[in-house]
């Protein structure tokens, strides 16, 4: 029997404090959260920063270290800061020191390491190690040169690993979300299918359960499943609220993908065992010819500038189209008649704001809408360049005219200056998984001891 | 005809990482379910969305009276023709299809 506690669904997100002490009180084995997921886009990743507030994030992670030492048990994160790389681990890892210090608790703090170089990566894909997954964009020598954070996802033989150097706390990179919690039970001879199942399903804390902010909940891995309960009052797991977290970001709900093998819960039994807690069993295992690791990679394509104007005017709402292309076109002639950039090196894009910006061409015509916020976005080559081209745009969004013969208009600009520099813009571009001879090839371990009091 | 909207209790889409987009089509009731499940082509789905039929999985869960549908993402996640970077407002267009009553 292997007691999880998992806190909340990220840090960062917060919890129940109570909830948090009637976990600590039931006496868990280990004390798991996850730090991050791609969800948050390329950005994170591109320039291993977080996406939560420092502020926040050690207040959680203060209320965390106190539940860990009351319950005398190891606290594990995963994918720390957002994106789990090297760097936002030792981010971490100087949050962990400074409340370390303030609280006057000594320590053994493990960091496990995900970043990848390019050039191990290009290696393997030489040595053919590199598999792509479905859809995979193509990698080639260029891609990976141009990554400016590449992760591998840890399994749980990572965090075991982690685990046996005897760590109070083990801070890790880029790690899949199920292996942080289903390590400890595996280690402890935890059925497979329910280890990797009830990890699943408790990775995003209470959202498998009535109330989803209550954020914390408690998974019990035994010999053949596993139970779940929340631990805040009033809070239930019900059968229903449990199987439908296998939906959740997961493109197919029955197989789950994990470092050595995949999760099959095609034949999973799900039972009311009381009022609050559902028993899981009958879930699989099935191991893996190769070992593999997923690759996640970001890179920058390009900088932007974004700028942005206000039609208010029922005329201009109703001919919008006509506007912006008219902007486009006058733009255009302008970049190529002074040698700005050539076509290949920018993009300029008009997304409307308030008809139909968040779905494109996918969107259908409703009436006009009482006003339009246009957003200009300029991709380049350069930041300069990108910037360059917003400021030529700029007096078309403020003063472009519909027609020839009438009087200049002015439409609402909401800043000075009305260019917004982006920076780069960076994109994920590696959906492959990689074959490792040994699970900690790809990836780094160091522990440090922390004295204080 | 009905909205699917008025049929079911939610849809929810979601990224499932940066490359899938993922649709749960939650109906609330095994009539609702079976229902949709049964007027509610992948070929009406792939249309809504612009994309090849061939491309989406579906799964249909009577035990749980969702259905399921995943596409690789039109765009990839955060790319610089992506609208949505979580990719919720899609559920939005499946809940605005026509079912024949």
């Amino acid at each position: 029997m292997t007691k999880v506690l998992i806190p909340t669904g990220a840090l960062g997100l917060g919890f129940d404090s109570d909830a948090l002490d009637a976990g600590v009180a039931a006496a868990p084995d280990i004390i798991a959260i996850d730090g991050g997921s791609t969800d948050s886009g390329p950005y994170y990743l591109g320039t291993g920063t977080s996406k939560y507030s420092r502020n926040t994030t050690k207040s959680e992670w203060r209320a965390l270290m106190v539940a860990r030492a009351q319950a005398g048990v190891p606290l594990v994160i995963g994918t720390s800061g957002t994106c789990g790389a090297d760097q936002c681990v030792d981010w971490m890892y100087d949050i962990t020191i400074e409340l370390a210090a303030e609280l006057g608790q000594s320590l053994k703090i493990a960091r496990l390491y995900s970043d990848q170089s390019g050039e191990v990566v290009k290696q393997a894909l030489c040595e053919n190690h590199i598999k792509p997954l479905h859809p995979a964009p193509a990698i080639d020598g260029t891609v990976l040169d141009d990554c400016t954070g590449i992760v591998a996802l840890a399994g749980v033989e990572q965090i075991q690993a982690a685990l046996d150097t005897g760590a109070d706390i083990i801070l890790a990179g880029r790690t899949t979300d199920t292996a942080i919690i289903a390590a400890l039970p595996l280690a402890r001879g935890a059925n497979a299918g329910g280890a990797w199942h009830g990890a699943k399903i408790g990775e995003c804390g209470a959202f498998c359960t009535t109330d989803p902010r209550s954020g914390t909940i408690m998974v019990d891995f035994d010999e053949t499943g596993f139970s779940v309960k929340p631990m805040a009052n009033g809070v239930h797991c019900t059968t229903q609220t449990v199987s439908a977290h296998m939906l959740y970001e997961n493109s197919d709900p029955f197989i789950l993908y994990e470092p050595g093998g995949h999760l099959d819960v095609t034949h999973s039994h799900y039972q009311q065992q009381d009022v609050n807690t559902v028993r899981v069993s009958g879930s699989q295992w099935v191991t893996a010819t190769d070992y593999t690791v997923k690759l996640e990679g970001s890179r920058i394509v390009g900088f932007q500038t974004v700028a942005m104007s206000i039609l208010r005017e029922q005329r201009y709402i109703e001919n919008v189209d006509q506007w912006v292309d008219g902007i486009r076109d006058s733009v255009a002639e302008r970049i190529t008649n002074n040698q700005i950039a050539e076509p290949e090196e920018f993009d300029m894009e008009f997304r409307l704001i308030g008809r139909d910006s968040a779905l494109g061409a996918l969107e259908s015509p409703t009436t006009p809408p009482r006003e339009i916020g246009v957003m200009a976005i300029v991709t380049a080559r350069s930041q300069a360049m990108a910037t360059e081209i917003a400021k030529m745009i700029n007096p078309y969004l403020l003063h472009h005219p519909l027609t020839a013969n009438e009087a200049t208009p002015t439409f609402a600009f909401p800043f000075s200056p009305a260019e917004i520099p982006r920076g780069p813009l960076y994109e994920f571009c590696i959906n492959h998984v990689m074959v490792l001879d040994d699970p900690m090839d790809a990836f780094r371990l160091e522990t440090t001891e922390v004295h204080n009091g | 005809m009905a909205k699917l909207g008025a049929v079911v209790e939610k849809v929810r889409s979601k990224n499932a990482g940066p490359f899938w987009l993922t649709i749960d089509i939650f109906c609330g009731s095994a009539e609702s379910f079976n229902r949709v499940d049964r007027q509610l082509s992948t070929g009406a789905v792939a249309k809504t969305l612009q994309q090849d039929e061939g491309s989406f999985k579906r799964f249909s869960m009577p035990e749980l009276n969702v259905l399921k549908f995943s596409v690789p993402r039109p765009h990839v996640q955060g790319s610089r023709l992506d609208r949505d970077m979580h990719g919720a407002q899609w559920a939005l267009l499946i809940e605005e299809i026509d079912l024949a009553d």
